[in-house]
């Protein structure tokens, strides 16, 4: 009887186990397969004020995904901003400084100017108070 | 009650002991001379203020702190929601 006890008390916490690693995965998982695609294509682009823009003339579910992506980053920002005394758009900013930084060869960024520019092998043009 | 005095109060004797007049005014007059000689001489330090006013710019040093903080902080963020960025 207690051995049937302590096996299914393992097995609880075998389950138990494998349900926090399937959160924590879940936590930092990768873009979405056509977030991702959309962004390899150029058909998204990183903008300065840390949203993400829709590049020329993109299907319409290619739009609804950037601003399904834009409210989940505000919502972000907004947390964020509160946590550092700061304001939503000052931290979007400065997340937007980044993100352009982090894009890779390729990919859409626009510049200070408002114009969108394919990301090459050297660093994209930002605004001139980047940290 | 007040009363009036009788006799006109006399000054104290140890007030302005073997002041001359004559000698005072003299005294004044060679400081003067020697005050505007020394002007005329320009043996004055003369301090100017700067014509632009002192500004020391702790606004910018500021500025850099707090964007740096949020910067790593940004970091931090782009990591954990690899998803949304």
């Amino acid at each position: 009887m207690s051995k049937v006890n302590g096996i299914r008390m393992g097995v609880m916490a075998l389950a138990l186990g494998a349900g926090v690693m399937v959160a924590g995965a879940a936590q930092a998982q990768d873009r979405d397969p056509a977030y991702a695609a959309a962004r390899a294509a150029g058909q998204v682009g990183e903008k300065p004020d840390g949203y993400l823009g829709v590049v020329g003339a993109a299907p319409a579910e290619i739009q609804r995904m950037v601003v399904d992506l834009n409210i989940r980053r505000k919502a972000i920002y907004a947390t964020r901003a509160q946590a550092q005394n700061s304001t939503i758009d000052k931290y979007a900013e400065i997340t937007g400084c980044k993100l352009i930084a982090q894009t890779v060869p390729g990919e859409k960024y626009m510049d200070p100017s408002g114009a969108w520019q394919t990301r090459g092998g050297d660093a994209p043009v930002r605004r001139p108070d980047c940290p | 009650m007040n009363v009036p005095a009788l006799t006109k109060a006399a000054r104290l004797a140890t007030v302005c002991p073997m002041r001359e007049a004559g000698k005072r005014g003299r005294r004044w007059g060679a400081m003067m001379v020697l005050m505007v000689g020394a002007t005329m001489a320009g043996g004055c330090i003369s301090v100017q203020a700067p014509e632009k006013p002192i500004v020391i710019e702790l606004n910018i040093n500021i500025k850099q702190e707090v964007a740096y903080k949020l910067s790593s902080d940004a970091t931090k963020t782009i990591e954990t929601n690899r998803d949304v960025f």
